[in-house]
Order: C-alpha cells, then structure tokens, then sequence
C-alpha cells in the first residue's frame, strides 16, 4: 500500500477496501491468540489453508486469523460467517469437514455448541447465552479484524474517528466529546478520562509531552488487555493519536510487559503498517500533525503497572513508585507532562468519536458508562472474557454468561481486582458492577480480573495465596509494604495450619488497617484489601481454622484428618493397598482384601493417599 | 509561600518544603530513619508518618517526601499517626532489633511487645548508604537490587567495587548497622537500655579494609575505652 498523503487519500482507501458486496462471501473466522494457539488453533489454520488450496476453494470461502473472540472455555473455536456459525472446541479431524461443509453452505449440527440446560445444538455464536448477554463493542472487533492486516481495520471504520478529527475538530472539541461520554479509566481506579486530558491538554508543551498506554497487566487470573492488544492494535494506536490531536503530546509509549510476546509481535507489526500508510509519523495523513509510538518491554513487575513505577520503568531505572504528588500530568517521564491511560481507556476512545458521546453514554448506568471487559475464571461453567455493560449485576454475569457453578457446587463468592480487591460474597450478587458500587463492598473494580469461587474454596487460602503474590511482587522500597505483606503472608500461613491464636487474627486485622494507611503507592495500600475483604465477610472461616483447627473447605491440608472408610475399601477396593503403596510416611497398613487403616500418628497429611484411591475410600474430615 | 496548617498553627513556607521540614521548622518533633538533611528524600521507612487533611479526606503521607501545599491541614501526632508509627516500630524490632537507633525510638513510643516471629536481620534497606553513595560521594558504588522479599543493596554482581573509595560514608549514615545493641536476648528482643555497644562491622571482613580507613577507627576507640572500664 502507497504512502496517503491526504484525508481525501484515506476516505478513497477506505471505499476500495470496503467494497459493497463485502461480506457476502462465506469466511471462516479461526482465532489465533495465544489461548487459541496454546489448545492448538495453528492446527486448525494449517488444515482450513490445505484444504481451502486442495478443494480450489480459494477466493470462494475466505480465510481470517482473529485475536480472542473470548469464549476460552471452547478453544479452538471457528466462525463461520456471514451467519455467524460457531464451532466450538473444533478437532483437527473435524476442521477439514467444517471447509466441506462451509463449502455446500450447511451447518454441521454433531459439531454445535450444545445447551448445557436443554442439550439443544444452537448454530448462531449470538444465540449462544454466554454471547448474547453480552454488550461486545471493544471485543466484538476482535471477529472483524486481522491483527497483521491494516487493511481489515480500516475496511471496518477504522482509522475513521482519526480522520474525521483531522478534517475539521479542534483539540477543545475532541477533549468535551469525552468527557460529554464519562469515559472512566478502565485500568482500576475509574478517574474521568476526559478529565485527565484536560489538565494534560493545559499542562505547558514547550519541552514535549508524553502519552502512555499501560499494558502492564499483571493480576492472576486477568488477560483482557492481552486480548485486545493482540487481536486489535490498530485501535489503541488510533486512540492514542486522538489522545495526542486533543491534548498536543509529542511521543507516545505503549508499555507491555515481556511476557506477551504475541502482543509485543502483532503491536510492533501494527505499528510497521500504520507507519507505512502515513497514519503515524511526520505529518500524518498530509496535516500538521505529527505523532509517532514507542513499544516499551517491561520485565514483568507488577509493580510496573503504579504509574510512577512505571515512569521510572520507561525511563530506564529500577521499577519503584514515588511519592505524589507531583502527578505524572505534571512531571512525568523526563520530568515532562505525561498522561498514563489503560490499554481498555484507549479501546473506547475511537469508539465513542465514532458512534458519539450520546451512544455511548446510553450503554451503562449514570457515572459509570460504556462497557467494561472481565476475564471471567474460577469454578464456573463458562470461561473467558465477557464484556458486559456497567451497572450489570453480579449474579447476571455468573449465571447468565457464565452458565453457573461447574459441578453443581454453590458459588461461594466472586473476588474481583485482582490481588488489589476483594472478595464479594454470592449474597450480595445482585449488585451492580460499576467504579463505585463494587468500592463500597470493599473490593474494588480493578482492571477487571472476576474470580468465581465455590464451597470447596478456603478463603484463608484465597487471602494467603494474594498476600503471597503481594509479598513477592511489592517492590520493597517502603517498608510497611515489604514487611507488612511478609509478616501478613506469615500470620495466614500460621491460620492455615492451625498454628494461630484469636490474638494473631487481631493482629493481622490490625497491621492490615495500618499497611493499608501507610503504604506507599496503590500496591501496598491495596495489598491487604484481600484479608480485610475476607475478614469482613468469611471471619467464620478463620474462627473455625483457629479455634476448631479445621478448614471447612478442606483445603487447607494441615487441618485435615484423614480416615479409610473399611467398608469402601473392601466391598469395592478389595483391598487394593493402593493408598499404602503411596503413603510417604508408611502411616498406611493393611493386607490385599482386608480393609487398610491409616494411623494418624504417623500421617504427613500429604494427601497422596487420597490421589491413589480410585474408589473414594479415603475420607477428609 | 504557601500557607498551610499544622497541629493548628497557621503557617507559611517556601514552595518546594516538605512537610517534614516545615514541622521540624516549627519545633514539632518528627522521628526519622531512612532521612538525613542534605540526602534526597526517598520515604522508605514510613516512620515520619503524618495525617493529612485535603477536601475533608484525611490520609497518612510521610512527611518527609510530601511537599506543602496550599491550605494543607497537617498533624503530627494524631492518636491515628501514633498508632501507625508504633505498628511500624513494631515492625521494625521484629525484623531488626539490635539497631539502637531502632530501639531508642520503640522505646521513645512506649513500644513494650513485639508480637511478630523475632528475626534478625543487619538492614532495614532504608537506602540512606546508597543515596550517600550516589549524592555525596558522587560514586555510585551500591544500589538496590531484586524486590520483594529478595531486595537487598550491594554492588553489582557482588564484587569489590572499582568506583568505591572506602570513604564509610554508607556505614557512617546507617540507622541499623551502625550504633548496635546486642544486649537483647531472643525472648526479649527490646532492650530499653544499651549497655553492649560493639560495631558489627568488625565481623564482617568485606569491611576490615573500609574500618581502617576511617579515622579515629570506630573499632579502634572502642578498645581504647574497654581497658577505662575495666580498671573502673
């Protein structure tokens, strides 16, 4: 493609790529992100390219390698469109038979996705409960779009919201469009974007300002930035360039951590091709504007993703917050103004100049507006990124796009933040999910992490695995942070065996309170936010692990006893001694056919004994 | 200037003064471990915790990185401070009780229980040797390295340094490794009172040549004390 050295260029490109009878040939849509790669979506491409080659069917039924489309609990997964068929969990054998099909133009219905309620086929992805509660403005591109083809962004609207800024708004305009939206940061805390841009936009130019997106994702269990980056990069880089056009900054870095090599490859590759087309650089599009965007590895700190840390982090140095203020609008990298917005903020820019602040602002609820994606995980039917409306209920996520609990076991609680946030329990699902509310129940919205915990989850262990993510991450330079996560980390670690007393629980509760008001930056002032969380609403579970010494999820493997049930073991193991054999510790003993016996003397509580059995003879208690 | 107010006293001071500054200023006592006047500020310890009020919300900040600003409400010992800092000493004596520095302060709170699991550790990594390193002597010699719980201050790959001009100015600004109270017993980890003063230094032969530079040597005077005590 030729350099485009003026917005008349550009609306010519646009009618080529998009010609009127796009669309009407059938296309097999197969993602490829590194979810659909890891359950082995190469496969699957190779095969549809052999047999799309072999069967002559090239030109007839086309071909498009997508980002995540989020359903990963059906990877790979394959759409067919222009009816939007949905094949899930497709097998390398069946992927040759989807081309033949898609060829006759019939739906295979032995390969549907089928209703775990009603056991019906359902052909349609949008029919699909876990899509069709959905509101997918920012993943829904994610089917449209080739990560590695401008050309299939642009055929979209892409690129649209740029030009149209150009051609005719001033910075004033674009700055009021969002705010007029009530856009909120999606990276956690929800500050006005619109706002921040303004006192960015205010900030002096005379040395350069710096816009950052921030892709330092780093809570478990959390992948939505990771899905938007490799599967539409074109939309970050058009939100940024508008950020630029509305606030005059003169460099933009797109810091991502190292362990995203995918999204560091299709970013970079996104970058070459706008580049190239003259939608980034010197001059772009023939005007006056000139913006160019920098990737920035980071080495994986969660540290990284507090925005003075990250700063540091840009600029070179070691990845340790500072005091603010002074805020990073005044004196960021370099010193200089520099504005930090979440990979998600910048999804929904070019979103909201393209549809309007009033469409936008009519998804959502009032102070919390737009969409919001959540990685949906945990013991739950349906995994992976659901987008969803603000103001949606907890309990509408769960059990309407998340087809409820796996296995019949009751939800216990959904924990939302990441290690930041905290656990909201499944009585006060009805919730709505937004900025303030989730706040309020002493969790926090974050970047939009949902863990879906049931009975069988300790939720001692749920805050002892948080604190030791914390402990390990926090960057150790204020000293409430680094001592307080180590010392918290060593008092649930005591609970979780039976080690602990009424006095140490009052004591966490009181170093939690403390570390939360002293700390440092968001990372330590946000760490124990999971054992307050759990405090608040599960402190029987803590009484019962101090004062009983038992875990009423039998999670915690130190407060176990074990037992064999001899009836069990003779009437269906016959003895097998499976469970001896295995026993570390020699706790085990009984003869073939007779029942074994575990003395409790001698037992580790390793639990290996209960792996071994294949008859549920061991019993927890 | 900036008028602000602490513990009720209307104040006015130069942009660019840290609330730290401006308290000492006014004589309301502030204690400190990882500060010292001429280094950087850098807010490690936490100690120098004050309570602030801005839009009628009150927040904990150190006062020693956070600039005064305009109609700011500062406390400096609110009983929400006290209670902070004494968790911190806590903290502090639970990880490194034979600072006297330490010490003197946990006892200066009334800090009578340590109700953590008793380590002892040489270095709260305040950071004041690297700041007098890189600030003062220009040399760059240590910094920080690994976070988290594997953070500790050295030199790069743990080599004798080329840059290092055994000056001891970093031992010389350590509030843990400097003035050492080896008295405490492991049930009792807070001492009160010092009567064991030893440099530790003298262990450690990464030092021996840096000890001798100095002059008077610290381990030097010290034995030129220990036989006025004896004949006492």
């Amino acid at each position: 493609m030729k350099r485009l050295c003026t917005i008349e260029d550009f609306n010519t490109l646009r009618t080529e790529l998009s010609p009127p009878d796009a669309g009407q040939i059938p296309t097999i849509v197969i993602p490829a992100s590194t979810c659909s790669q890891a359950s082995g979506a190469n496969d699957l491409i190779r095969i549809a390219k052999r047999e799309l080659l072999g069967r002559g069917l090239v030109g007839r039924i086309g071909l498009r390698i997508t980002g995540c489309h989020g359903f990963c609990q059906m990877e790979p997964n394959v759409l067919i469109e222009p009816e939007g068929v949905f094949y899930p969990k497709v097998t390398m054998d069946n992927m040759a038979r989807i081309v033949e099909s898609v060829s006759r133009g019939v739906v295979l219905e032995d390969l549907l996705y089928c209703d775990p309620g009603t056991g019906k086929p359902i052909a349609k992805a949008m029919d699909i409960p876990f899509f069709a509660w959905q509101v997918r403005t920012i993943l829904g591109q994610n089917e449209k779009v080739d990560p590695t083809r401008i050309g299939t962004y642009i055929a979209e609207g892409g690129y649209k919201a740029l030009s149209d800024v150009l051609a005719g708004r001033e910075a004033d305009e674009v700055i009021g469009e969002i705010k007029e939206s009530g856009l909120r940061g999606r990276g956690g805390a929800g500050f006005p974007t619109g706002l921040k841009w303004e006192m960015f936009a205010s900030q002096p130019n005379n040395r350069g300002k710096f816009l950052v997106c921030n892709a330092d994702e780093g809570d478990p269990g959390a992948y939505m930035d990771r899905a938007v980056l490799e599967g539409n990069p074109h939309s970050i880089i058009e939100g940024m360039l508008i950020g630029a056009f509305a606030t005059g900054a003169s460099k933009g870095f797109v810091y991502v951590r190292n362990e995203y090599p995918l999204a560091i490859k299709n970013f970079g590759t996104a970058l070459r091709q706008a580049r190239k087309l003259g939608l980034l650089g010197e001059r772009i599009l023939g005007t006056g504007f000139s913006f160019d965007i920098d990737i920035v590895r980071g080495a994986g700190a969660f540290v990284c993703g507090e925005e003075t840390a990250l700063i540091r982090s840009i600029e070179g140095k070691m990845g340790e917050p500072r005091q603010r203020p002074p805020f990073p609008i005044e004196k960021g990298i370099e010193g200089k103004p520099t504005a930090i917005n979440n990979v998600e903020t910048w999804a929904n820019i070019p979103v909201i100049l393209r549809k309007g602040a009033g469409q936008f602002r009519a998804v959502g609820v009032e102070g919390n507006t737009g969409t919001k994606i959540f990685s949906l995980v945990g013991k739950i039917r349906n995994t992976g990124l659901v987008e969803v409306p603000m103001g949606m209920t907890i309990a509408d996520i769960v059990d309407k796009i998340g087809g409820g609990p796996e296995d019949g076991v009751p939800i216990k609680a959904v924990q939302t933040g990441g290690p930041s946030g905290g656990c909201i329990p499944a009585n006060q699902f009805s919730l709505p999910v937004s900025f303030d509310s989730l706040a309020a129940a002493g969790s926090i919205m974050g970047s939009g992490g949902m863990i879906v915990m049931d009975a069988n989850t300790c939720m001692v262990d749920v805050a002892k695995y948080f604190m030791s993510f914390m402990k390990d991450e926090s960057c150790g330079k204020c000293f409430v942070c680094r001592k307080g996560t180590q010392r918290m980390h060593e008092i649930l670690d005591d609970i979780s065996k039976g080690q602990s007393s009424l006095e140490q629980l009052s004591l966490l509760e009181e170093l939690a309170v403390i570390a939360r008001d002293t700390s440092l930056c968001g990372l330590g002032q946000t760490a124990p936010n999971t054992v307050l969380g759990t405090l608040r609403y599960f402190r029987d579970e803590y009484i019962a692990h101090i004062e009983q010494r038992k875990c009423p999820a039998h999670v915690c493997r130190q407060l176990n006893t074990y037992r064999i049930d001899p009836d069990i073991c003779v009437l269906r193991g016959h003895g097998c001694g499976a469970c001896r054999r295995a026993c570390p510790e020699e706790a085990i003993s009984g003869e073939l056919k007779h029942p074994h016996r575990i003395d409790a003397s001698l037992c580790c509580k390793c639990g290996l004994c209960l792996h071994a059995c294949r008859f549920n003879a061991i019993i927890v208690e | 200037m900036i008028n602000l107010k602490i513990n009720g006293l209307n104040v006015s001071v130069e942009k660019g003064t840290t609330l730290l500054e401006a308290s000492r200023f006014l004589g309301f006592p502030i204690p400190t471990l990882c500060h010292v006047d001429g280094l950087s500020p850098y807010g490690a310890c936490r100690v120098c915790t004050v309570e602030i009020m801005e839009n009628s919300k009150s927040r904990l900040v150190t006062s020693c990185t956070y600039p005064a600003t305009e109609g700011l409400q500062v406390r400096t010992a609110s009983s929400r401070v006290i209670s902070a800092r004494k968790m911190i000493l806590e903290l502090l004596l639970a990880s490194c009780p034979q600072s006297k520095k330490i010490q003197d302060l946990a006892s200066a709170y009334g800090v009578r229980r340590q109700r953590f699991r008793q380590e002892y550790e040489d270095c709260i990594l305040c950071g004041l040797c690297v700041r007098m390193c890189e600030e003062q002597m220009m040399a760059k010699a240590i910094g920080f390295r690994g976070r988290g719980e594997g953070r500790s201050i050295g030199t790069p790959y743990d080599r004798k340094s080329e840059v290092c001009r055994t000056c001891g100015g970093c031992m010389y600004v350590c509030p843990a490794c400097q003035l050492r109270c080896t008295f405490n017993q492991a049930e009792n980890p807070i001492c009160g009172a010092c009567e064991n003063l030893s440099p530790p230094c003298l262990e450690k032969d990464n030092y021996d040549d840096m000890m001798c530079s100095m002059s008077p040597c610290l381990a030097c005077e010290i034995k030129q004390y220990e036989p006025l005590k004896g004949e006492k």
